[in-house]
């Protein structure tokens, strides 16, 4: 037996015996999302419990080092666990803008004590982080933003407005971009700065989308005071640290489609339109789509592990994040207008039980948001065309 | 016969748009949705709708309406897409009044006057899987006295929660009949689905319904060809809202991509997003096109009129599927708020997108009708 074998063994055996059943099987709707926080809420105990012993082991951030409290795993390691994970269909322990975006930042840009104490409480989901960046006029046009943080010697006051804030309400710590240097060219006076959104001075006001649910928030700040320990990286090249970020949530968006999980698309059109004598989806077309959706997302799934390997062999160029975050969204959400086109009227339903408040319809509708944000799918498209091709310029 | 608009029909389309603006804008739908009207759609707005003959217009003029065609049913369909009106348009004076008007019994067309009025509600009963598929209908109807017995269970019934009568499709040993169904009457159950859009639907339930032979509609074991012809005039009217939904969402995006600045530009001036809209443009007009002649081969009669009915719904349902996924995405973060205006677009396009047959449903039928 090789150590992967053994190591995949022992894996089994422990999440056999930790992974509690109310966590195995596809969540039923959005409340079965475990964001942890200090004003966490679990749909259930098990789901608590989840959360818990995953956190212990530093499996919510597997590949961060141990002594930050990842899991320390390798590569290879990782896809074992997480192939193990599929196999019980367990849902996600924890989704966490600190592990997918402000850990790998910290991992990379954060001195020694941000990283000692900000990156435990992150992989623990102890603390609930939201993101900073977007301001009314600096969407696609990030470094735009016009967010001020003034110098008071040990101190900043920040002042200014951000927008689409997802969670802000419910967060614990923002992320933030803010302008120290409003005379420099505006890539270079750009800082990347953290505080408690319980500072004085911040406010939050909910945005409902267009699923019905309001998720993301406008973000507020009035002479709020950020101490100068919690700048990551160097002054006026917060954009250096923000790229970095996106970077891993474009990779997180991308593979959005792979963590929900749910109902294969073809059993759901085969639920509703029925089968030919010969165990064929009746409705050739449908039936085609969804063959060469499934044909997309299996290749896709392979790139994405590639690109995974690649960045692990220092071979990846950073812009490949693009490329990955523009298919994934894209094919995320034909995956969903798909499974409404199977559902047929029943998807159609908003609030009956049956359709558990109309979850289909509202994950439908959430996923749209998928090639917005993070950076649009044009956006990705410019980059690859500029970065990857080498393109010149308009 | 020249696929625009006549001059006539020309007036009613600035009628029906000018009456909706003022009288149904989409804050219309919003209010009704966010006060939760127990009918979901507005009595007072459907009189009004009737008086100015648009609940009527393909009734016979001595049976109160407006004695008009599919093109002019059409035009109207299409203004109650561009305001996303709640209405019992589709149910009642398209499909239902269809039906009546082609096959009922001088005693059944006495619905008609009052649907052309506003003042009564018919609902159309013939979807039962989630998906559209008439030929799978499987509601029974056995002879049982000197009438029949109905069993079975339909969905997507529009407007069904409200309905003063319901047509239902059903099967008899002779083949599909319909039947003219009190919803009252013992054994019919009810339950009102709000659907993504905020408009309506129902799901009807039907356990030994008692019905007399004077309640089928038509010939019993006839209905097939009657409610063909019902289902294209349905689909190309759908096609119809289909359009101008997408029209206006195309509308509102065109405006954002004057007005909204990135990168020190007006987000129009990036080609990126010229060749989009360009694109979509010419979709568009594709679909008007095939709407149309839709409308007008059905106005003609014959047998072509089933197969344009079915290039048009399924045009249509592509097409403004792709104006309202591009109005969104254009408009950025924005497009995805409820305040925002495209995300009802989106919402009210997926519904009648699964209306009567989506776009898969209809490019097989194209195919069917061919020969291959
Ligand atoms: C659900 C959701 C959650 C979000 N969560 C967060 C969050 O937590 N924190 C945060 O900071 N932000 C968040 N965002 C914001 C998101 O990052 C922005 O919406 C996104 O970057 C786009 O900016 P915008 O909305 O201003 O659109 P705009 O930049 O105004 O774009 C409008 C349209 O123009 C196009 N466009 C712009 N520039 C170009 C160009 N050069 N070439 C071609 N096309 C172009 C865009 O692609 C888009 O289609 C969220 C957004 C959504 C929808």
């Amino acid at each position: 037996m090789t150590d992967l074998d053994a190591f995949r063994a022992e894996t089994r055996a422990w999440l056999e015996a930790n992974c509690p059943p109310e966590v195995r099987g596809p969540m039923r709707s959005e409340a079965d999302m475990i964001w942890g926080g200090r004003d966490a809420v679990f749909a259930t105990p098990g789901h608590k419990l989840w959360l818990e012993r995953m956190g212990a082991r530093g499996w919510t951030a597997p590949e961060w080092p141990a002594e930050y409290g990842g899991g320390g795993l390798s590569r290879e390691e990782a896809k074992v666990l997480a192939s193990e994970l599929r196999r019980l269909k367990a849902q996600p322990a924890l989704n966490s803008f600190g592990v997918w975006m402000l850990g790998p930042a910290l991992l990379a840009f954060g001195t020694e004590e941000q990283k000692k104490r900000f990156l435990p409480e992150i992989v623990r989901g102890e603390i609930r982080w939201c993101q900073g960046y977007s301001e009314p006029g600096a969407g696609s046009d990030l470094a735009a933003i016009q967010t001020r943080a003034e110098d008071r010697g040990d101190h900043w006051i920040v002042n200014g407005q951000k927008i689409w804030t997802s969670y802000a309400d419910k967060a614990d710590w923002i992320f933030c971009l803010v302008r120290t240097d409003p005379d420099a060219p505006k890539h270079l006076g750009i800082s990347f700065v953290l505080f408690d959104m319980r500072t004085p001075g911040v406010t939050t006001r909910p945005i409902t989308l267009i699923s019905g649910k309001s998720p993301f928030c406008e973000t507020f700040f009035d002479d709020v005071r950020v101490e100068k320990e919690n700048l990551v990286g160097t002054l006026n090249r917060g954009w250096d640290v923000a790229k970095h970020l996106l970077a891993h949530e474009r990779t997180m968006i991308g593979a959005m489609g792979e963590v929900a999980g749910g109902r294969p698309v073809g059993q759901v059109a085969l639920d509703a339109v029925g089968a030919t004598e010969d165990g064929r989806l009746d409705e050739p077309m449908l039936r085609a789509r969804i063959a060469e959706l499934e044909v997309d997302q299996a290749a896709f799934r392979l790139a994405m592990e590639r690109v995974g390997d690649q960045v692990k062999a220092k071979q990846a160029h950073p812009a490949i994040a693009s490329m990955l975050k523009y298919y994934g969204s894209e094919l995320n959400k034909r995956r969903h207008e798909l499974l409404m086109a199977s559902g047929g009227a029943d998807a159609l339903e908003w609030e009956s039980e049956r359709s558990h408040g109309g979850a289909s319809a509202r994950d439908w509708l959430r996923t749209k948001a998928n090639s917005i944000e993070g950076g649009t799918s044009e956006i990705q498209l410019n980059i690859i065309a500029k970065h990857l091709l080498q393109l010149p310029g308009a | 016969m020249p696929l625009i608009l006549t001059e006539e029909q020309a007036m009613l389309q600035e009628a029906a748009d000018g009456f909706l603006a003022d009288n149904a804008p989409i804050a219309h739908l919003r209010s009704l949705r966010d006060s939760r009207d127990p009918d979901g759609v507005s009595r007072d707005l459907w009189r009004a709708f009737g008086e100015m003959g648009f609940a009527g217009v393909i009734i016979p003029e001595a049976m109160g309406g407006l004695g008009l065609g599919a093109v002019e049913a059409g035009v109207i369909a299409e203004s109650l897409g561009r305001t996303l009106t709640p209405s019992p348009f589709m149910g009642s004076s398209i499909l239902s009044a269809k039906l009546l008007t082609d096959a009922g019994s001088q005693a059944q067309q006495a619905w008609l006057p009052r649907i052309a009025a506003g003042e009564a509600i018919l609902a159309l009963a013939v979807d039962e899987g989630a998906k559209h598929a008439p030929s799978r209908i499987a509601t029974r109807a056995e002879r049982s006295g000197n009438g029949f017995r109905l069993n079975g269970a339909k969905g997507f019934v529009l407007d069904g929660h409200i309905a003063d009568a319901l047509i239902v499709v059903a099967r008899a040993e002779e083949g599909f009949t319909l039947f003219l169904v009190d919803p009252k009457a013992a054994g019919v159950q009810v339950e009102r689905t709000v659907m993504v859009d905020s408009h309506n639907a129902a799901r009807v339930t039907l356990t030994d319904v008692a019905v007399d032979a004077d309640a089928v509609i038509g010939e019993v074991g006839g209905g097939e060809p009657v409610l063909g012809a019902t289902l294209s005039l349905g689909r190309a009217c759908a096609a119809s809202t289909l359009t101008g939904a997408g029209d206006q969402a195309f509308k509102i995006t065109l405006e954002y991509l004057r007005t909204r600045k990135q990168f020190g530009k007006l987000i129009g001036e990036f080609q990126a997003l010229q060749h989009r809209a360009a694109h979509l443009f010419t979709e568009l007009e594709l679909t008007r096109a095939a709407t149309l002649g839709a409308l007008q081969a059905i106005d003609a009669g014959g047998d072509e009129a089933d197969l344009a009915a079915s290039v048009a719904k399924a045009k249509a349902g592509r097409v403004a599927e792709l104006a309202v996924q591009e109005a969104v995405q254009m408009h950025g973060g924005v497009g995805m708020t409820d305040e925002f205006d495209v995300g009802l677009f989106m919402k009210r396009v997926r519904v009648l997108n699964e209306l009567l047959g989506d776009a898969g449903f209809h490019a097989e039928q194209v195919a069917r009708r061919q020969g291959f």
